[in-house]
């Protein structure tokens, strides 16, 4: 009638994160190389254009690397103070920094002087970029100015001078050459029309706001400052979309991945976390050394690069894909086989009938529909009779899925089998039980069932016990284990009654006769018992 | 309109099917197996019940066709009698009452005239093997007092008979020894198995026997699961055996096929074994039976095998062992832990079913629907072995969710526990696992229900548990950005005192939350989970616990152990009434406020129906059962019964059935459920079952063309003639089995007279000779036909002699359709 139903394999949820196409996705990067600069790295931009070099604006230096090359290809260190925020063109030929002296500073690629200087801030510039018609850079200085500048004769074309703060951070819309966003210490973001005198849009971040993002498509504004990271939608008017509160230091950096779908943001407390944009919910996290400055993703998610307060930048290269193919491939029919029938259409009055999907049957199931009881302990107990010259150490089953093997001793035992498929076993195979059981006989999971296995194995080998000094010695080990659980078991029953205690010291407190228990103490108590 | 008659419990459905050997029609198509009282017929090809044979005043114990016409079936009972019936109409032929209880019933081909029975004539547990010698008469009831006896001291059971080559023998076993008797000679050979003495022996009862139907050939089974093989048994001292041995557990039953090269063979192991040849290598399984094997049967033709199991199933296997059918009944095996649940969507009983599965079961056409797999494990069938047991269930949600709780104890501290939630899920039409929780709780779980509140916005399950606690869980939302997910979880531990929790219960707007800790019984309320109040009578464990219902919903009803049946005011907080009954079974009525409770005394136990808000019950009935009843439950009915009678008037709505101890089904009804149970099959007679295959739509349409194309140039050639296939007086008369049928001498006027045609409606209607207008034309035919069947009938029972005013009413005609139940009458008369 029915078929054979397979032993229900007992799961256990997984702690921790969960397996998410995000979390493979994210961690299939190389471990990270870690290059040391003079100073805390408060920049780092990939250029847009091939061959994707990068660069990083340290102390008083600005460093170009190339994609793979741990030294920089190329240097900039003319300034007579700190650099900040080196930026390259879209065409990734100009790169322009400014510095703490005031000085906007506008740089060839190849060459090492500068090409231009621009002078009329007073102040420390921390922003400057290039606006969409690549002909004008804007900056924000610590005067509380926003100026657009002019790159063909280098004349200062605006000046806004709304902000009531330093402008510590803005960029300039990908899309509209005139238009700009600024975030500044006065807690607003405000958007910038060089066509008008004076800014066309304000949001109030309600933080001191260190780093603005504008999505690709110009609809969408994402503001960092404090703890919070905030979306505001653009086309609406600045309405505040999501606000999150994922950092428990001020969020510093903010960056894009290649596809639009994610968003990363670095922060003080030396995490970046990666969310969705369609849900903002955090997908992932990454943790680093020291506190994160800034944060920067190559084309295609190619690396992540990462500057830290102590002048060290993390640099992660995607794990190539290609080897995966080098596995040696097996011998199979030929192209022909598979594609004959392929191309046949269906005709009208066809009825398409699917091939039944056939069960397939792990090998212990196999053994234990045939009744072969021992061999499909075996099975789950080591896996070395198929690799026999491996005489690894430990075989592979029983390490990374012991609840298959606890589940086949459970399904044993409900059979009433397994004390005939414990015994008559030689010492190799004893101690392969052994080890299984010394291994997880303590977790509170599988205890239940293997107490009761070794209480077996006890009963049956114990005539024989003093033959094999091996297996002794894992009896003595196992007996060892015993002991200390019980030892641990006492003391969390000890912690277990001064907490009772203190529980019901404070309902005394409270005047309340509430007597359901905590849901609190309860895990606590189960694990006791088991 | 049937408020007069008096209530009574009456067996609904249900009944055993596996108590004795199935047995097949001559040609296959049906099947025949005893059922409590009656014999039900099956069709082998669609699993539907044909007929159900009734007329036994107690336990069907036998049946075997009647080897001098196949068309005919024999039935012994426990009240004495063997009937003869016509299995093809379900109609009783002959009685002959023999005086004594029969166990068993034997026929022979050779002994035309007798049958053989067991019988137990002086001691209890002593039985003879008689032959019944069957006279020869025309009336319904006979005597057969002619006993003659065949053996003496044997097993109860027919499986430890069988009549063997011929006829030539009978062999019976009984523990240790066989024994074989010959016809001609008139001996007795008896051969002894050494016996428990030592212990290699010690299991070597017999267990059944069957014979080969062409050699000298006996096997018989044994308790240690051998089968042996006797032959020469001729002589008491040359006799010689061989030994199969397969089975590990005893053999149940053993069959031979009909040419007798193979030997079917079936045990615990729920695996059918045929032996092929009678050698030990050569032989086919049928495994996953999923029962005991009780019984096999080999159909005369020899196409079918079938298997009666212990779970009251029947499955009809082909020669090639492949299983082509099954009939289910209610599956009875096991002692109900679950109670007896109604689904809400199909309102379907739900009950344990098979071992780890839920059964759902039609009370209307008593059929099993299906079987929801719940443990989904490879079930072994050996003695001995602890099971996982499916111990509680509940439906919540109007039938979307399934809670259940599986567990297996094999010693005290070792238990394992699991709760499954599984929710509807409307495109596949069943039941789909959800949640799975490990262990939750760390003792057995007492009680389990849902809140069925109409407008609860997160469904809530609770769970109450021995080890002192009980649990709230709820529906929560588990979906992330990449799938969407549902599952339960814990919300609430409760406890009071370290008492164990026995029962919970929801108030019906699901506001309250009762739960009862041994003595006590605790309020909580729902939204905040704070307890309210508490109610203590001192009078023993609570048992039952419920909530009054609409205007009565302000009670909370509690029964104790010691046989208290409480009734709190939920606003006063104050014990309303209390009574002192010992409750077994409290169950609400969901369409009404009523309750009923059973009773149990010493003398057997008592139904009182009752509102919770007077304590004066409005229904008793006394001795509803001999034996404890377990439990209970209230099926709301689809079309409302209207009794009047105020004692009645609580069957209005809902239905009660009950559940004993020896598990058999009953209800209260003013009818018998038989006659409720109208089987569709009443037309799924011999010719007209035929199935609609594709040759039919090719021949059978071919033929309709030609016929009417006779038809036709009748018409055109003739005078108008009555079909006679249209006349119900002819159809009848040529429908009915000949034997029931009165002598031709009295038909022959009768059947002259509705040939002929009346002058009437001759002259009334004119023959139209239209030739253009075929199809009007037939359309009018037609109506006069019906005209002149009517005038016909008329004719027909003037013919009888009855008094009859010409008048062409409707129940005249009903009363010619029951044509079949006045030809008695008519026997009777000659």
């Amino acid at each position: 009638m029915a078929g054979y139903k397979p032993v229900a394999i007992q799961t256990y949820p997984i702690l921790g994160e969960k397996i998410t196409q995000d979390t493979l996705y994210w961690n299939n990067y190389k471990t990270p190389v870690q290059i040391k600069e003079f100073g805390a790295v408060s920049k780092v931009d990939f250029s847009p254009q091939p061959p994707y070099n990068y660069a990083v604006t340290a102390s008083s230096r600005i460093h170009i690397y190339g994609r793979y090359s741990q030294e920089p290809i190329k240097t900039f260190s003319r300034f007579k103070d700190t650099a900040y925020c080196a930026t390259f063109r879209q065409d990734g030929r100009l790169l322009v920094a400014g510095s703490e002296d005031g000085g906007v500073q506008l740089f060839d690629i190849s060459g090492r002087a500068p090409l231009r200087q621009f002078e009329g801030h007073t102040k420390a510039v921390h922003t400057v970029d290039f606006t969409a018609d690549k002909y004008h850079v804007v900056s924000g200085a610590d005067d509380y100015t926003v100026k657009l500048w002019d790159i063909p004769n280098s004349k200062e074309i605006l000046t806004f001078k709304e902000h009531s703060d330093y402008v510590r951070c803005g960029c300039a819309s990908k899309l509209n050459p005139d238009l700009f966003i600024t975030g500044s210490y006065d807690h607003t973001v405000k958007m910038f029309d060089a066509r008008t005198s004076e800014s066309v849009l304000c949001v109030e971040h309600g933080q001191p706001v260190e780093s603005v993002l504008l999505f690709p498509s110009g609809g969408l504004l994402v503001s960092a400052g404090g703890r919070y990271v905030k979306v505001w939608d653009m086309l609406k008017g600045g309405q505040l979309l999501v606000s999150l509160k994922n950092h428990h230091k001020t969020v510093t950096c903010l960056c894009l991945s290649s596809s639009g779908q994610r968003l990363l943001s670095g922060s003080l407390d030396r995490k970046v976390k990666v969310y969705s944009t369609t849900s903002y919910k955090v997908v992932h996290s990454f943790d680093y050394a020291a506190s994160i400055l800034s944060l920067a993703l190559a084309h295609e998610d190619e690396t992540i690069v990462v500057g830290m307060t102590n002048g060290i930048l993390s640099v992660k290269h995607r794990k190539s894909e290609a080897k995966k193919e080098s596995l040696p491939r097996r011998r199979r029919p030929a192209y022909r086989t598979f594609i004959k029938g392929k191309n046949y259409m269906k005709q009208r009055d066809d009825i398409l009938i699917n091939r039944p999907a056939k069960k397939h049957l792990e090998l212990y199931d196999r053994d234990l529909k045939h009744f072969r009881i021992s061999k499909a302990l075996d099975r789950v107990l080591d896996v070395m009779q198929d690799s026999d010259f491996f005489l690894c150490c430990f075989p592979t089953c029983t390490i990374k899925t012991p609840e298959i093997t606890v589940s086949i001793i459970k399904e044993l035992n409900r059979r009433g089998v397994l004390a005939n498929a414990l015994a008559g076993r030689d010492e190799k195979e004893i101690s392969h039980v052994l080890n299984f059981l010394i291994r997880n006989l303590s977790q509170p999971r599988f205890a239940p069932v293997l107490i009761n296995a070794a209480e077996i194995i006890i009963d049956i080998y114990l005539p024989v016990i003093g033959q094999s000094p091996v297996v002794d010695k894992k009896f003595l080990v196992l007996q060892g284990l015993v002991e200390k659980e019980i030892d641990y078991q006492r003391e969390l029953l000890e912690t277990l009654g001064m907490m009772d205690m203190l529980f019901a010291t404070m309902r005394r407190k409270e005047g309340t006769s509430v007597l359901e228990h905590t849901s609190d103490g309860f895990p606590e108590n189960k694990k006791i018992e088991s | 309109m049937v408020e007069e008659e008096n209530i009574r419990v009456v067996r609904c459905g249900g009944s055993e099917l596996n108590f004795r050997r199935a047995v097949f029609s001559a040609d296959s198509k049906y099947i025949f197996c005893v059922s409590g009282d009656f014999v039900k017929v099956y069709s082998t090809v669609t699993e539907e019940c044909v007929h159900i044979l009734h007329g036994h005043r107690n336990l069907v114990t036998g049946i075997q066709l009647n080897p001098n016409n196949h068309l005919q079936l024999y039935s012994c009972s426990l009240d004495g009698t063997i009937k003869l019936w016509d299995y093809i109409d379900g109609i009783l032929i002959k009685t002959f009452i023999v005086g004594c209880k029969l166990h068993a019933l034997f026929t022979l081909a050779q002994a035309e005239d007798s049958v053989f029975v067991i019988v137990n004539k002086e001691k209890p547990d002593i039985f003879q093997l008689v032959s019944v010698k069957l006279p020869k008469s025309s009336s319904q009831e006979v005597e057969a007092k002619e006993l003659s006896f065949v053996l003496d001291y044997i097993n109860q059971s027919p499986k430890c008979i069988a009549f063997g080559n011929e006829g030539v023998y009978v062999a019976a076993v009984r523990e240790f020894y066989l024994s074989v008797y010959f016809f001609k000679k008139k001996t007795t050979s008896r051969f002894t198995l050494s016996s428990s003495r030592n212990k290699k022996h010690a299991k070597n009862n017999f267990t059944c026997v069957a014979c080969h139907p062409t050699e000298d050939c006996i096997a018989s089974g044994h308790m240690d699961g051998k089968i042996r093989l006797w032959r020469n048994f001729y002589d008491d001292k040359k006799y010689t055996y061989t030994c199969l041995h397969w089975h590990h557990d005893m053999v149940m039953d053993l069959a031979f096929s009909v040419t007798g090269t193979s030997l079917l063979s079936g045990g615990r192991e729920s695996v059918l074994v045929e032996w092929r040849d009678a050698t030990e290598k050569n032989k086919e399984f049928l495994p996953r039976l999923g029962a005991t094997i009780e019984h096999i049967s080999v159909s005369p033709a020899g196409d079918l095998f079938c298997t009666s199991h212990s779970d009251n199933k029947i499955i009809i296997i082909h020669r090639n062992l492949e299983a082509s059918a099954v009939i289910q009944g209610l599956v009875k095996d096991r002692s109900i832990f679950t109670g007896l649940m109604i689904d809400p969507r199909t309102k379907a009983l739900v009950l344990n079913g098979k071992p780890g599965h839920l059964q759902f079961y039609s009370l209307q056409s008593d059929k099993q629907l299906y079987n929801l797999d719940i443990i989904q494990q490879e079930y072994i069938n050996d003695y001995g072995l602890i099971q996982i047991e499916l111990t509680k269930a509940a439906f919540g949600c109007f039938g979307n969710w399934l809670a259940t709780v599986e567990q297996r104890q094999e010693k005290e501290t070792e238990l394992e526990l699991q709760m499954k939630l599984w929710m509807y899920n409307k495109k596949t039409q069943g039941f789909i696992l959800n949640t799975k929780i490990n262990m939750p709780h760390e003792d057995c779980i007492t009680a389990l229900c849902f809140c069925n509140a109409e407008k609860s916005e997160q469904p809530t399950l609770v769970t109450a548990s021995k080890d002192g606690y009980f649990k709230v869980w709820i529906l929560t939302d588990d979906s992330d950005i990449y799938k969407k997910a549902v599952g339960w979880t814990c919300d609430f531990v409760g406890s009071y005192h370290k008492y164990q929790a026995t029962n919970c219960c929801f108030s019906e707007d699901g506001s309250l939350l009762a739960v009862s800790f041994e003595e006590i019984v605790t309020i909580w309320d729902s939204i905040t989970w704070e307890l309210k109040c508490t109610f203590c009578q001192r009078a023993g464990k609570i048992r039952h616990l419920c909530f009054g219902r609409l205007t009565c919903s302000k009670y909370l009803l509690g029964a104790t152990e010691n046989g208290i049946l409480c009734c709190w005011n939920l606003l006063s907080c104050a014990l309303e009434w209390n009574a002192k009954l010992n409750v077994r079974v409290m169950e609400p009525d969901p369409n009404s406020e009523n309750i009923a409770a059973i009773s149990q005394s010493s003398v057997g136990s008592d139904l009182f129906v009752f509102k919770p808000s007077e304590p004066r019950p409005l229904y008793i009935q006394k001795g509803i059962s001999r034996e404890e009843v377990q439990w209970g439950v209230f099926v709301p009915r689809d079309v409302p019964e209207s009794f009047t009678s105020e004692a009645y008037q609580w069957l209005n709505r809902s239905q009660f059935y009950f559940l004993t101890k020896s598990q058999s089904l009953l209800t209260f009804s003013t009818e018998s459920p038989e006659e409720k149970l109208t089987p569709t099959s009443k037309q799924l007679l011999a010719e007209e079952s035929l199935p609609t295959t594709p040759f039919y739509f090719i021949l059978g349409k071919h033929r309709q063309q030609q016929d009417e194309k006779l038809n036709e140039t009748l018409e055109n050639e003739l005078v108008q003639l009555p079909l006679t296939e249209n006349i119900p007086a002819i159809s009848e008369l040529l429908h009915t089995p000949a034997h029931v049928l009165p002598s031709a001498a009295f038909l022959c006027s009768m059947f002259v007279n509705s040939l002929l045609l009346s002058k009437e409606t001759k002259s009334a209607k004119e023959i139209p000779e239209d030739v253009d207008m075929e199809e009007e034309k037939e359309s009018e035919d037609s109506d006069e036909e019906n005209d002149f069947t009517k005038k016909v009938q008329d004719t027909s029972n003037t013919g009888l002699g009855e008094d009859i005013i010409h008048q062409l009413s409707k129940s005249e005609e009903k009363e010619l359709r029951k044509f079949r139940k006045i030809d008695y009458s008519w026997i009777a008369a000659l």
